[in-house]
């Protein structure tokens, strides 16, 4: 598929940069004219995996977060967050909902905020090296509804 | 985030003003446990009017003010939730802990609290 626009970010991963991570992506989106729900579904999920990396991947440092946002032809939205921190090493436990390494206010719900939000999440994963989440949604827009 | 607690001596008012992430939920959390642990009221209304925006951390907020608040037998309630808080909150299954009230009239939806 043919992608029409494309877009990278690279930030430390400082908790001040979650709101700045979700709105810069929420922008770019903006060009597909998305409605306020699904620009909200966005950033949610942008901020869940931002967050993952700061609060997990990085845990005890400051390393860097890398976005990268790609706008296919069809309306399709691919949002790309890679870390290289340590990394999970079970998958499939760590996208349980309600399952955290954490404690204390975290709820365990990241991966299922991600999951709800958007229409397939992807999750490669390295203990030691790093991880990448994919996040893919369409965007139908505020138009849908009329000429769809 | 700004924070703002009241009291009129049974229930304690919390209004959020601002985005509830995982950056802003812990000076939010420490502001309303402190505030609960000296007044320990019989109900919480945690109003959302003010949230332009909210993640998971919220979810973890509500949780934990929950077990907080039901130790001394205080009810909670979240009120003025936009659409995408109340979808956050649902998602959750927040509806079995806590009356949840939508947008600016606060429609009820505890049909489902225990």
């Amino acid at each position: 598929m043919q992608v029409q626009n494309e877009m990278k970010l690279q930030m430390e991963s400082r908790s001040v940069n979650e709101a700045y991570a979700r709105v810069a992506v929420s922008a770019f989106a903006a060009s597909l004219d998305p409605t306020v729900e699904e620009l909200n579904d966005i950033k949610t999920a942008v901020s869940e995996a931002v967050t993952n990396c700061i609060v997990h991947a990085y845990k005890n440092a400051v390393g860097k977060i890398y976005i990268t946002v790609k706008i296919f032809e069809n309306g399709e939205v691919q949002i790309t967050v890679r870390d290289r921190g340590c990394g999970i090493a079970d998958i499939k436990k760590a996208r349980e909902p309600l399952f955290t390494t954490l404690g204390g206010d975290r709820a365990g719900l990241g991966f299922s905020v991600m999951e709800s939000f958007c229409d397939r999440i992807f999750v490669r994963s390295a203990v030691g090296k790093g991880t990448t989440v994919t996040l893919r949604k369409r965007i139908r827009g505020k138009g849908a509804g009329v000429d769809a | 985030m700004h924070t703002a607690i009241e009291t009129d001596g049974k229930t304690m008012f919390v209004y959020l003003e601002g985005e509830l992430d995982h950056h802003n939920a812990g000076g939010v959390r420490d502001k309303i446990d402190e505030f609960a642990a000296a007044f320990c009221p019989e109900h919480a209304v945690l109003d959302f009017g003010g949230v332009g925006f909210m993640d998971s951390s919220g979810i973890g907020l509500v949780m934990g003010r929950y077990k907080l608040l039901q130790t001394f037998g205080c009810t909670l309630e979240l009120r003025n939730l936009s659409p995408h808080a109340y979808k956050v909150m649902r998602l959750a299954g927040l509806e079995k802990i806590a009356v949840l009230k939508k947008g600016k009239e606060g429609r009820e939806d505890n049909a489902s609290a225990k």
